[in-house]
């Protein structure tokens, strides 16, 4: 906002501009306030009395009626430290968070490369990527549930008769298994190996996007000049493309981070939590719904914030170091 | 990834210097060597990339309406089969999942109307809302822009699982859980800033140069934004529409948290997440449930796809 003098200027075309502008300011206030207000409503006011909630003792049948202003306790930080799961959901999360990023972003960066220069039917294929995330979580959970599924599921069926599996697999309520190869045994997490493929599958078309709107806006020259500098495909793409994507893959790399280390629907939807995919989300339900315990609930969801914020700043710094306005 | 050490295959080639007496110096028959055989594997590779990232994205959704279309009964007989044959296809599953309980159905059909609801209300409240912001956020730099700005940001990101607890509590208090209405509310503010985010990319490509003219004319901010600005982004506003209604359709904690204990009121995520836990309703059923659910999403999705990912991804362009 330009800095305002008082209203002692003679009248003339400058004096007319600002009070344009100061009207201009006062009806952007005006057009941006109704959704100030829901966010404020809706977003900031419950984050905050979450917290408070965080320092106070309540139980899920007293939310009704109990005073917003009870006495402050640690008790709910002291619960949802002391037992050692704290730790194990958050390794957990940190395993599935890491791998399902990683998966994701690269298979998007494949499938943008693979369907980079033009060709028949390109309009299609490129809509067919995007399906696994439009459609909807619950919908694309049970197809894969009964797709793994060890009674009837396709993939033990086609697993059994086509690559000779002496048992079907079950994929999503099995925590270990010990995979054996050239005699070396090394245990593997199955159902957190499934819940990360899933994810992903989910997610690849975000990354694939991306990468996308990123890749058609490259310029060609440099390419055609390293091509005729002798510089072969694959050199072409580590030494030149992959440098300009480095930003956007920056980006989604810390989108998906801030995502999947809350993500609640997909785990609950496909395992339940169980079988060693107890990420902290699915605990802060857990205390909520099972435990019926509000307070600790809140505690969790807190300590969850936290390493959120600690990841928003580091987006926040990234943005502005590519010099994008907020 | 050094040139040297890739090994020559196409000995011919090599040779051609010296029949020919003078030739290219050595090095560059090879580097040539090397980019054939990678332009054609990687040519031959990019087929078999693609085949498999269609298989992969297309068969869960294929098997969805696969047994949709068969009874449970020759799914149970031959689980291996991935066609419906015409003798058992029927669509008794539809049927079935649609009709309400009282005639012995899912009562899928009372589902998609609350869908219908909380969506289309989601849609309607959040654009009105959302379209006079963004027009704020990309034409009126009005006091505390930047901070409001990042304050949508951050309730972009923020996770639903954090909010969740607060919000449940919240609403009991005030009467709303169980409520479409409050389900609604709560959609409005998951989606308003990214409907922001969309509206404002689109807005700023309206030259100012034509809002300026509306001004000379006498126009107020207000009348500039209806009578100029909407009527030139209105497809992009359409498509913004129609995220919004993906978002809210799709939808599934929150629908939970509020909705689990009357049935009536379930939308069709919540339905379908939990009636798949139990086992008497037949797999088919449920699938063809999951058809129901994810049919309006493909539709809404393939008539805008061109619209949403140029608006949602506008940012990334830049680098």
């Amino acid at each position: 906002m330009p800095p305002v003098s008082t209203t002692s200027v003679p009248p003339g075309s400058p004096a007319r501009r600002r009070t344009l502008s100061q009207r201009d300011a006062r009806t952007g206030f005006l057009l941006m306030s109704p959704t100030l207000l829901i966010v404020l409503a809706v977003v900031v006011l419950p984050l905050l009395w979450s917290i408070l909630i965080a320092f106070q003792q309540l139980r899920l049948l007293e939310i009704g009626t109990a005073s917003p202003l009870r006495p402050l306790t640690l008790a709910n930080f002291e619960r949802v430290f002391a037992s050692g799961e704290l730790w194990l959901s958050l390794g957990t999360t940190l395993v599935y968070t890491a791998g399902s990023v990683i998966l994701s972003i690269t298979l998007g960066l494949i499938a943008a490369m693979a369907v980079r220069k033009p060709f028949r039917g390109r309009t299609f294929v490129r809509a067919a990527f995007l399906l696994p995330y439009v459609a909807p979580v619950v919908a694309v959970t049970f197809v894969w549930r009964t797709m793994l599924s060890p009674q009837f599921g396709i993939v033990n069926e086609a697993g059994q008769s086509l690559f000779g599996w002496a048992q079907p697999i079950p994929f999503l309520s099995e925590a270990q298994r010990t995979l054996e190869i050239f005699g070396a045994e090394f245990p593997i997490p199955t159902a957190l190996l499934t819940a990360i493929a899933f994810e992903g599958w989910r997610y690849f078309p975000f990354a694939f996007l991306f990468l996308m709107a990123r890749l058609g806006a490259l310029s060609a020259e440099t390419e055609e000049a390293a091509l005729v500098d002798g510089a072969s495909p694959l050199q072409s793409f580590r030494y030149i493309v992959l440098p300009q994507l480095m930003p956007v893959i920056a980006l989604l790399a810390i989108l998906r981070t801030i995502w999947t280390f809350n993500e609640f629907d997909d785990i609950f939807l496909l395992t339940g939590g169980a079988a060693g995919t107890g990420v902290a989300s699915v605990r802060v339900y857990e205390f909520l719904t099972v435990q019926r315990n509000v307070g600790a609930a809140a505690a969790q969801s807190l300590v969850l914030s936290l390493v959120l914020i600690l990841m928003l700043a580091v987006y926040m710094v990234l943005l502005r170091r590519r010099g994008e306005r907020l | 990834m050094s040139a040297r050490v890739t090994p020559d295959p196409a000995v011919p080639t090599r040779q051609q210097p010296a029949t020919r007496e003078v030739g290219p110096p050595p090095p560059r028959p090879r580097r040539f060597n090397r980019h054939t055989v990678e332009r054609r594997t990687l040519g031959i590779l990019r087929w078999t990339v693609i085949a498999f990232f269609l298989l992969i994205t297309l068969l869960p959704f294929y098997y969805m309406v696969l047994l949709s279309l068969k009874p449970i009964e020759s799914l149970l007989r031959n689980p291996a089969s991935i066609i419906v044959t015409p003798a058992e296809f029927t669509l008794r599953a539809y049927e079935q999942v649609l009709s309400p309980v009282s005639a012995g159905g899912q009562g899928f059909g009372t589902f998609l109307l609350n869908s219908a609801f909380v969506a289309i209300s989601a849609v309607i409240l959040s654009l009105l809302v959302a379209v006079p912001g963004a027009y704020a956020v990309a034409r009126l730099p009005f006091f505390g822009y930047r901070q409001v700005n990042a304050l949508f940001l951050a309730a972009y990101l923020f996770p639903a699982i954090v909010m969740a607890i607060p919000l449940f509590v919240l609403f009991t208090r005030l009467g709303l859980r169980g409520s479409l209405v409050g389900l609604v509310l709560v959609y409005i503010a998951q989606t308003v800033p990214v409907a922001i985010y969309m509206l404002r990319n689109y807005l700023e490509t309206v030259p100012v140069s034509v809002e300026e003219a509306g001004l000379v004319d006498g126009l107020s901010r207000i009348g500039i934004l209806r009578r100029i600005s909407l009527p030139l982004v209105l497809p992009s506003i359409m498509a913004t529409g129609l995220f919004i209604f993906m978002i809210a359709w799709n939808e599934f904690l929150f629908a939970l948290l509020f909705l689990v204990e009357r049935r009536d009121s379930w939308t069709v995520s919540l339905g379908l997440s939990q009636l798949s836990g139990s086992a008497e309703i037949p797999t088919t059923v449920l699938m063809a449930g999951s058809v129901v659910l994810t049919l309006p999403i493909i539709i809404v999705f393939f008539s805008t796809e061109r619209l949403l990912t140029g608006g949602l991804t506008a940012g990334a362009e830049k680098g």
